[in-house]
């Protein structure tokens, strides 16, 4: 019964995909929203990679530690705030 | 001669055109069904081996697991007694009919007394026509009368008693032989409106002739009141319209005084205006029709029919009533009504046009009938015909009208409606009426829209149905709460409903519940009244579906509606209410939490209203331990607290529930939660010592419950003290008392802390003493409980103990009571082994074996052969001085002329060949088989397959090589039966061809395995999925040993055959092939095939092809390059299959060869693959993301991301969609990977969003 029910809205199906995963988008996406997903994945993978934090550090002239904490801090707003939606 | 000829042609051209227009029919039948065919394509794409074959099992299997749940068997029977007139369960059978009422003992019908709508007039507006104070105002009223009436019961009836007693005083005196006579009437007396002075009459005339109103009477005592009852206080203070039975009564039992005759002939007919044909409330469900008058319409006669006897003034009331459509009528009367139709329908008068087309038009004329004719019209004649059904021909009988263009068989639907069934009529009756749409007001429109609907959803097609179900989902909220409910739930409550159709109907409740959510309010109570009834239905699927309905309502009403609105049922006087309510509660306690419920449970669980309430309370709590299992531990400390006081109730019933309750909490909570019965144990151990009789069973169950929740050293202690208590019950004759002690020592024999020792000493003698008997193998249960218990001692105090002291009994004259030894025996040594028997023992239960073996009339539930085949399997070794003995029982028996025996022979064959090879009894396998193989003729398939089942054993404990009679001969005796269409015979004869196909397939001739090939191929179509899969593995052991050609020019041709289940089949047997045999040696032929301008046999070489990619895996690596051209022709083709199938290809391709350098040839084939992304079916667009996926997996997800941002932002929103679901795939499988592969982005006003760390470098 919950299959039949389900199959009722696809929409839910996708839904309940966003919820699992933050950075999945659609397709009304604004290119801001997509843009901080980009961007936080891209400081979680540099801080994850331990690598790629100590290539940042050498590069700055920063501890791998305080390289890192700043890739966490820039997460929050990492593009700024999002702009003002155009009412139509 | 002219003439004649001219005729002949005549015919000959009708013939013609009959023919054409067949034909035509059948192109347009072909057509659908060819596009029902490709819709199945893409449905069942996706599973390999014939899914429609599944889902027509899956239609089957319910049909299992019907019967009743486990806590209904488990608590059922104390209930049962405890209850005043519930039936027991068992006693149902399966009816044949689909009807729900059919099938519902008298307890579940209980639920047409439940009133739908407590209000009158006002339920339009305002769901719930009465408001709570005013409910649980009648409720108390109800209880109070209640109470009342049986006090006056009571009353009378010591009465009665009293004068009986005086009676027989006097009797005695006299000494006269009229004494006989003197129970009867004292038997009569038990009515309690039973006059004194009728019973003084005592032998009167009027006695012995049981008039119809006593028979009613003392068939069901008390029964009128329990009916009149709960339907309801609207009634009651109402009018006293059932009071006016009582008043024929008296009335009649005071004519009765003088003469018994005059009695009857004052009949109800004529008594008042009321239309009342029904007799025997038992009998005719009483269909309490909201505001309609209740008209029972003559149940107790099918003889309604108009005509066979006088008209009387009901009777034509009736009649004219049922003519207007909306009166219901009694099952019977429907049954009698649809089989008039089926009867009219065949033996219709042909109409003219049929004459026509079966008369030759030239030759012949038609002639005017002459003016003197008069049909045979005479009433009394057509009287005794069977008269037109009521909804097909409205009038009570008039003279037809001459009418030659007559259409007898119009049948009961609208335009564009499925048909009425007639007892829909009076739901759907103002469908039929012609009625201008646009001239009724939107709440008519509604109504009738929602009729339509509904109409469809019950009766319709699946089409009509889907669609129909869709709509009404979708406009559920347009439509209205009120108005929909208002229509589904006197549907549900229909005395005829289907099993079909209340799953349709309760099915469309679940889904307008999803819509309507808290717009629900007003109207749960009216589905719960619908709805609670399935909760104790005998069909697990409509307990679960009744579930799912109350927790939906739950969550969408919230808590407080849904306490209002039960809580007046919850001391309701029915005891069905109750018990469904209790259920509903616990149902509801799961979908909202316990923790939300426990302060109302507490205060009812205290109520000092009413005992009802309690018990309720009680049981609620009970149902919740039952549904929720171990997750009532957290709130197990505060259930137990609130119905804790409960086992010190005054009332009995009270007493007994808590201790069920506390007993089901217990089970519940296992093997945790001892500290929360603390304050219990007290109460109920001095409860054991006080009560007798089903109380103390209960308390027994529940102290069986608690004790396996001990520490070792209590439950030791405990045990020994309620041993002795339950040692005093092992003698007791009660059968409910039985069970319960077994249980109860079940439990406390499988305790840590008892010792094996006192259980041997203490408790053995008595137990066997009192429960080893031939009486308990005769009930069902009784016997379950026992042998579980049996088995539960035997593991504390070995096998010898138990199986010494029963073994003897194998040589029972009672079969059952054989029966019930060997499964214990059986059971024991399964658990336990054969290592605590001696050599005395062991000849003993062989001996007893053997003969019970032999001895038996029938093995239900084979019983004696698992026995057989068990015990000899666990001697092992140690069986083989018995073995031809056993072997001379089994061919003795093989020749039986009962093929059950001979079945079961076989079978045990089967079982025990293993043993024979271990004891190396080769010559006696060697000769079973050779017997075996005479038996092949069997003209019984069930023992056919037996003995090939028993073959197949031989053969593989056998070998090949050692085979008696050799494989050579063996085999060609198979191909026969592998014509055989049953299914066991199937199954069989395909393991056993496998099996020598695999291991001996050279002591065969290939032309033999040729033939045999032919054979399988009709195998594919078998239903049964386990056959089909055989069959395609052993056209992979025949390729191997012959070599592919033969068996792939075989297979080939196969794929042009209709069916869709073989083709699906051979392309997985070609797959197999090309996997076993090497895909060079298949795949040139295979391409080839592709050029086969044959819709059909493109797909399949396509299917063959994903199923061999996906087989061969990293193989494909080799034959990526030669195959591409080919993917291409098909992902290019214009048929969507091609393109699906070529995409599933694709996808096995490019998994298997991912990191293996094929990177070119599988851009080239995903570059002719991404166009299909906007394919609007299903299937292709699941076939395409996958084989977008795999690319992913082989490519890398930076070039499927090079792919994708062209669409992210497209102007089309269709194109956007489908882009961004791409990417959301590729985002969630490689996310990390994407991080340097996404574009640069440019920063925007105030935004940054270009990644300035990528720019870093050292």
């Amino acid at each position: 019964m919950a299959s039949a029910a389900d199959r009722l809205n696809i929409s839910s199906q996708l839904e309940h995909l966003q919820s699992r995963h933050v950075g999945t988008g659609h397709a009304d996406a604004t290119r801001h929203e997509w843009a901080v997903n980009i961007h936080r994945d891209s400081y979680a993978s540099y801080v994850g990679h331990h690598a790629m934090a100590s290539y940042f550090a050498v590069a700055n002239g920063e501890s791998v530690g305080r390289t890192k904490y700043e890739f966490t801090q820039k997460m929050l707003l990492p593009c700024g705030l999002p702009p003002e939606l155009e009412e139509e | 001669m002219g003439d004649e000829i001219e005729a002949i042609e005549a015919i000959e051209r009708l013939r013609e055109a009959r023919r054409a227009t067949r034909a035509a029919s059948g192109s347009r039948e072909g057509d659908g069904r060819a596009m029902e065919r490709a819709a199945r394509v893409e449905v069942e794409d996706v599973d390999e081996e014939g899914g429609s074959a599944r889902v027509k099992t899956r239609v089957k299997a319910p049909l299992k697991s019907y019967g009743a749940p486990k806590e209904f068997l488990e608590e059922g029977p104390l209930d049962a007694e405890e209850d005043e007139d519930l039936e027991s369960d068992e006693a149902l059978g399966f009816g044949k009919s689909k009807k729900v009422i059919d099938r519902e003992s008298a307890y579940s019908k209980r639920r047409f007394k439940r009133e739908l709508s407590p209000g009158k007039g006002s339920e339009k507006d305002a769901g719930e026509g009465r408001s709570y104070a005013e409910r649980m105002q009648h409720a108390a009223i109800d209880r109070e009368r209640d109470n009342t009436l049986r006090n006056i019961e009571k009353k009378q009836k010591e009465e009665a008693e009293r004068l009986a007693e005086e009676a027989r005083l006097a009797a005695a005196r006299t000494s006269e032989p009229a004494a006989s006579d003197a129970p009867r009437a004292a038997k009569r007396k038990r009515r309690w409106d039973a006059k004194p002075d009728d019973s003084a009459a005592g032998p009167a005339p009027a006695a012995p002739r049981v008039s119809e109103w006593e028979s009613d009477d003392s068939a069901a005592t008390g029964a009128r009141w329990d009916d009149a009852t709960p339907r309801g206080p609207s009634k009651w203070d109402e009018t006293p319209k059932h009071t006016s039975q009582w008043e024929t009564m008296e009335s009649g039992t005071n004519a009765g005084d003088a003469k018994a005759t005059p009695r009857r002939s004052r009949s109800r007919w004529d008594e008042t205006p009321m239309v009342r044909a029904s007799g025997d409330p038992s009998a005719t469900p009483a269909w309490t029709g909201g505001e309609t008058p209740v008209i029972h319409a003559g149940g107790e006669t099918p003889k309604t029919v108009p005509g066979l006897a006088t008209p009387s003034a009901a009777q034509i009331a009736a009649h004219q009533a049922m003519l207007q459509g909306n009166v219901p009528m009694t099952p019977e009367q429907y049954q009698q009504m649809r089989w008039q139709r089926e009867i009219e329908e065949r033996n219709r008068p042909q109409t003219d046009e049929e004459l026509d087309e079966l008369l030759p038009s030239e030759g012949y004329k038609i002639l005017e009938p002459p003016a003197s004719y008069v049909p045979i019209r005479t009433p009394a004649r057509k009287l005794t015909q069977t008269p037109m059904p009521y909804g097909a021909n409205a009038g009570f009988f008039s003279i037809p009208e001459e009418d030659r263009g007559q259409k007898f068989d119009v049948s009961l639907a609208p335009e564009g409606l499925p048909e009425m069934k007639p007892e829909d009529v009076q739901y759907f009756a103002p469908l039929l009426k012609e009625t201008d749409e646009e001239a009724l007001t939107i709440e008519e429109q509604k109504e009738r829209k929602i009729m339509r609907l509904l109409l469809r959803v019950k009766n319709g097609t699946p089409q009509q149905r889907k669609s129909a179900l869709r709509q009404i989902t979708d406009r559920a909220k347009e439509l209205g709460a009120g108005p929909l409910f208002n229509q589904i739930l006197p549907l549900l409550m229909s005395p005829t409903l289907e099993d079909q159709e209340r799953h349709l109907l309760v099915k469309v409740i679940d889904r307008i519940l999803y819509k309507l959510d808290d717009l629900v309010r007003p109207y749960v109570h009216k589905i719960l009244v619908v709805i609670e009834p399935l909760l104790i239905d005998e069909d697990y699927y409509a307990r679960v579906e009744g579930r799912e309905i109350i927790s939906n309502v739950a969550k969408a009403a919230g808590l407080a509606t849904m306490i209002a609105a039960m809580r007046p049922d919850i001391d309701n006087v029915d005891e069905y209410v109750r018990n469904t309510t209790a259920r509903a509660f616990a149902v509801v306690a799961q979908a909202l939490g316990v923790q939300s419920l426990l302060p109302f449970l507490k205060a009812v669980c205290h109520s000092k209203k009413s005992w009802q309430a309690r018990h309720t309370g009680i049981k609620i709590v009970q149902q919740i331990s039952i549904l929720l299992g171990c997750a009532v531990l957290p709130h197990l400390k505060s259930l137990v607290d609130i119905i804790e006081h409960g086992l010190s109730d005054e009332n009995q019933k009270v007493r007994t529930i808590t201790a069920l309750s506390i007993a089901a909490l217990a089970e519940a909570a296992t093997p945790y939660g001892i500290e929360s019965f603390d304050n219990v144990l007290k109460p109920l151990w001095k409860g054991v010592r006080a009560h007798r009789g089903k109380v103390l069973a209960a308390f027994l169950k529940a102290i069986g419950f608690i004790i396996p929740l001990m520490d070792a050293m209590y439950a030791n202690y405990y045990t020994r003290e309620v041993m002795v208590i339950l040692i005093r019950e092992f003698a007791t004759a009660d059968e409910e008392m039985k069970k319960i002690t077994l249980k109860v020592v079940k439990q406390c024999v499988a305790t840590d802390g008892v010792e094996p020792e006192y259980i041997r000493n203490e408790v053995m003698p008595e137990f066997f003493k009192h429960f080893w008997v031939r009486r308990m193998a005769l009930d069902r249960r009784n016997y379950q409980q026992l042998v579980e218990t049996t088995l539960e001692i035997a593991l504390k105090v070995g096998a010898a103990e138990i199986i010494g002291r029963i073994v003897e009994d194998l040589k029972d004259e009672s079969e059952p009571y054989r029966r019930m030894v060997m499964e214990t025996i059986t059971k024991v040594i399964e658990e336990l082994g054969v290592t605590a028997v001696d050599t005395r023992m062991e000849e003993l239960l062989i001996d007893g074996m053997l003969y019970a073996f032999q001895e038996q009339t029938t093995d239900e539930g084979d019983i004696m052969l698992k026995g057989v085949a068990t015990i000899v399997n666990a001697l092992g070794l140690r069986a083989k001085p018995y073995l031809p003995q056993i072997c001379g029982t089994i061919k003795w028996r093989m020749n039986n002329k009962s093929p059950e025996i001979r079945e079961q022979a076989a079978d045990l064959i089967s079982a025990i060949a293993p043993v024979m090879r271990k004891c190396e009894e080769e010559q006696l396998l060697g000769h079973l088989g050779v017997v075996l193989y005479e038996y092949l003729g069997e003209e019984y398939p069930e023992v056919l397959g037996s003995i090939l089942g028993a073959l197949k054993a031989i053969v593989s404990v056998q070998g090949m090589t050692r085979m008696t009679p050799p494989i050579k001969d063996l085999l060609p005796r198979l191909t026969p039966i592998l014509k055989n269409r049953h299914e066991k015979v199937q199954e069989n004869t395909i393991d056993l061809i496998g099996r020598i196909a695999d291991r001996g397939a050279e002591y065969v001739a290939a032309r033999e395995w040729m033939r045999i090939c032919f054979e399988l191929l009709e195998l594919l179509k078998a239903p049964k999925k386990a056959i089909r899969r055989a069959t395609v593995n052993t056209f992979g052991y025949i390729a191997k040993a012959i070599g592919p050609q033969d068996v792939l020019a075989t297979l080939l041709n196969n794929l042009k055959v209709q069916e869709r289940q073989m083709r699906v089949c051979t392309t997985v047997a070609i797959a197999i092939v090309a996997e076993t045999c090497a895909p060079f040696t298949v795949l040139p032929a295979l391409m080839n095939e592709y050029r086969v301008p044959e819709i059909n046999v493109q797909n399949g070489v396509l299917k063959s092809l994903a199923f061999l990619f996906e087989y061969i895996g990293e193989m494909g690596k080799d034959y990526i390059y030669a195959i591409t051209p080919l993917l291409e022709d098909a992902l290019m083709d214009r048929d969507l299959v091609h393109r699906q199938t070529a995409a599933v290809t694709v996808k096995h391709l490019a998994l298997g060869c991912a990191g293996l350098g094929c990177e070119d040839a599988v851009t080239h084939l995903i570059n002719y693959t991404w166009p299909n992304v906007f394919e609007p079916s299903p299937h292709v667009i699941n076939a395409v993301t996958e084989a977008i996926e795999a690319a992913r997996v082989a490519l890398g997800p930076q070039f499927v991301l090079a792919y994708t941002l062209q669409g992210l932002f497209h102007p089309a929103r269709k194109v956007r969609d489908i882009y961004w679901r791409i990417y959301n795939n590729l985002y969630i499988g490689s996310e990390d990977a994407l991080v340097p592969a996404y574009p640069a982005l440019e920063d925007d006003g105030p935004n940054t969003y270009r990644r300035v760390e990528l720019d870093c470098f050292i």
